[in-house]
């Protein structure tokens, strides 16, 4: 039964990122682990061993897909060549959902391979929204935007961060990856309230939620992906679980990657905090899976 | 020449190369973002922020490239904080930037980081992205261009360059053999009852025939098994480590190599051909009809050495039929 009115998949539990070391561990052994989510860039290819690897793990898991390169706040159109390849790759893994950043990080058709801070703006949120609903209508796969960590605000922006998101995912009428580590992340660099912005987003469009480590340094931090998660970090998933209700979740370890055992007992952890959201309060009435038309 | 009045002038030096591809930045931050004009400058500015070379002390350059303190350029349009100057947020980017990149072409080019050493790998690799910044959403096709660069500007790579540029042909190779499709391989009943005159075949998409002026292929092995090596001894005792460390593997001499790069059952290989061969398989990717790839093998080549090598290629599974 879906927890909110925008996520269908309170029954995905909790997922960890298919990573190439773990690659023999998964196949040989086996483990169970309730879902994978896969970069989607790296099987974007048209044969070889990434492709054998996915179709294996598809026999035995759900997958679903994540991106980092679509760019949906890149000024650029969507790059059709980009698209079909992603499409082709929707087709096989038959995700549920797809989620990518809300960012830029092309201009020209020049790629910076990193995650962009919006300006946030009106106009931006407009333009976004929009290019949002077209790649949805082309991949005909429910979207999901996840918020991103950042390091830098422009002078240009017009509102805070999550009402940009919220701007944003109510003109595309599309789901939340809620990220509540880039959230930590973004408000002690931005000095804003972690709460006020997962207390600020529409909790009915979360249709999946990220948890990561971070490192500290002296003036900033910034978003290793190459620790366990930190307390605060699971304080905030415990808030944002509790108003969004149970919820897909995934943890994300990047860098200096453990064995398997040990990124999928960490990301276990949330089970937690999830059956406390059980507990709090049940929000079904009127719930429609991801993606679903409005009645 | 001035610019007319009112038109924006790019804050470009004339003369002075761009990367390629990337349209010149606008000399000033846009104030409001209201058309994607805007947005376009503002992202076009921030991304040559991004792609600039980092100094010597890995920081975002000191000067902007019309000549105007950087600080002053990035406060144009990047908030500061009580910790932070816009400057310094946005050397966190450039940062990161360098470092992505830098790191993922090292870990493809361990044969040119051999060839080259770290420092000067590391050079080269600047001057190539500066100038070919990715056209491409994903990092596997960072080094597509490097072997252009190569023969573009062979004052990165000198005295070494016709190496340095067969290695980076080798391991490019090895990206397309890792992912490249594979198409249904040919059978001989489909060939059956066709003249040859009129039989036109390819080679899969993920061989690469390389002819090359150095054997790299076991030059590249040697720097991989030397590699392993190192990451083994990472665990052993510190002589074992101090003794790895010393092994060096010797630049190969010239020698005319011909090689197919190519995977089987997705683990890669390198094949040796003999010249006729190469030829053979290199007529047929272009497209010649079977009778006249055969030709292009020479005169001196066999019947019988031919229908060998076909019948290894079959097994390979490396003939396609061209439709």
């Amino acid at each position: 039964m879906p927890a909110n009115s925008f996520n269908g998949f309170t029954d995905y539990g909790i997922g960890i990122g298919l990573r190439v070391p773990h690659y023999a561990h998964i196949l040989e052994q086996k483990p169970v682990v309730d879902w994978f989510e896969i970069i989607s860039e790296n099987f974007m290819v048209d044969g070889g061993r990434p492709l054998q690897v996915l179709d294996q793990i598809m026999e035995q898991y759900r997958v679903v897909q994540h991106g980092v390169s679509m760019y949906f706040g890149s000024a650029d159109k969507p790059d059709r060549a980009h698209l079909k390849k992603l499409k082709a790759l929707v087709k096989r893994t038959k995700t549920p959902w797809l989620s990518d950043h809300l960012c830029w990080g092309s201009v020209d058709g020049t790629y910076t391979h990193d995650l962009l801070p919006m300006p946030y703006t009106f106009a931006t949120a407009k333009r976004t929204a929009e290019k949002i609903r077209q790649i949805r209508d082309y991949l005909e796969v429910p979207i999901c935007v996840e918020n991103v960590s950042s390091y830098a605000e422009y002078h240009v922006s017009e509102m805070t961060e999550w009402e940009f998101l919220s701007e944003v995912v109510e003109r595309a009428d599309c789901g939340i990856l809620l990220d509540v580590n880039n959230i930590y992340v973004s408000a002690k660099n931005h000095d804003f309230n972690p709460y006020d912005y997962i207390n600020g987003v529409p909790h009915h469009r979360v249709g999946q939620m990220h948890v990561a480590g971070h490192t500290k340094f002296e003036k900033y931090i910034l978003d290793t992906h190459d620790h366990p998660v930190l307390d605060p970090v699971w304080k905030l998933y415990a808030h944002a679980t509790k108003l969004c209700g149970v919820t897909a979740t995934l943890l994300e370890w990047d860098d200096k990657i453990p064995s398997f055992d040990e990124v999928h007992n960490e990301a276990l952890k949330a089970n937690e905090f999830i059956d406390g959201a059980k507990k709090a309060k049940s929000v079904t009435s009127g719930a429609r899976p991801l993606g679903a038309p409005r009645p | 020449m001035k610019p007319a009045k009112g038109k924006k002038r790019p804050a470009h030096r004339p003369g002075a190369a761009l990367p390629i591809g990337l349209k010149a930045p606008p000399k000033h931050a846009p104030r409001k973002l209201v058309t994607t004009g805007d947005v376009v400058r503002l992202q076009r500015l921030m991304t040559h922020v991004l792609v600039r070379p980092l100094t010597k002390s890995d920081g975002l350059q000191p000067k902007w490239i019309d000549g105007r303190p950087m600080e002053e350029v990035a406060a144009e349009f990047i908030k500061p904080n009580d910790r932070l100057s816009a400057f310094e947020r946005l050397q966190l980017y450039n940062r990161m930037y360098w470092f992505r990149l830098l790191d993922n072409m090292h870990d493809d080019n361990p044969g040119l980081r051999a060839v080259l050493g770290d420092k000067k790998f590391t050079r080269l690799i600047e001057a190539y992205l500066t100038k070919y910044p990715s056209r491409s959403f994903t990092l596997r096709n960072l080094c597509s261009r490097l072997g252009q660069f190569i023969r573009e500007e062979p004052r990165w790579t000198a005295p070494v360059t016709a190496l340095a540029l067969a290695v980076t042909r080798f391991e490019w190779a090895q990206t397309l053999a890792f992912d490249e499709a594979q198409l249904p391989r040919l059978t001989t009943a489909e060939i059956a009852g066709t003249p040859l005159a009129r039989l036109r075949l390819r080679l899969q998409p993920y061989i690469s025939l390389l002819a090359l002026d150095f054997p790299v292929d076991t030059y590249v092995i040697a720097v991989k098994r030397r590699n392993v090596l190192r990451t083994e001894a990472s665990n052993a005792v510190d002589v074992a480590r101090a003794a790895v460390r010393q092994k060096h593997v010797a630049r190969p001499r010239r020698e005319r190599v011909y090689v197919a790069v190519h995977r089987l059952e997705n683990r890669l290989y390198y094949k040796r051909l003999e010249r006729p061969a190469f030829l053979i398989l290199e007529s047929i990717g272009a497209g010649k009809s079977l009778e006249q790839a055969v030709a292009a093998g020479g005169a001196k080549v066999k019947p019988e050495q031919v229908g060998g090598w076909f019948a290894a290629w079959m097994e390979l599974g490396w003939l396609c039929r061209r439709k």
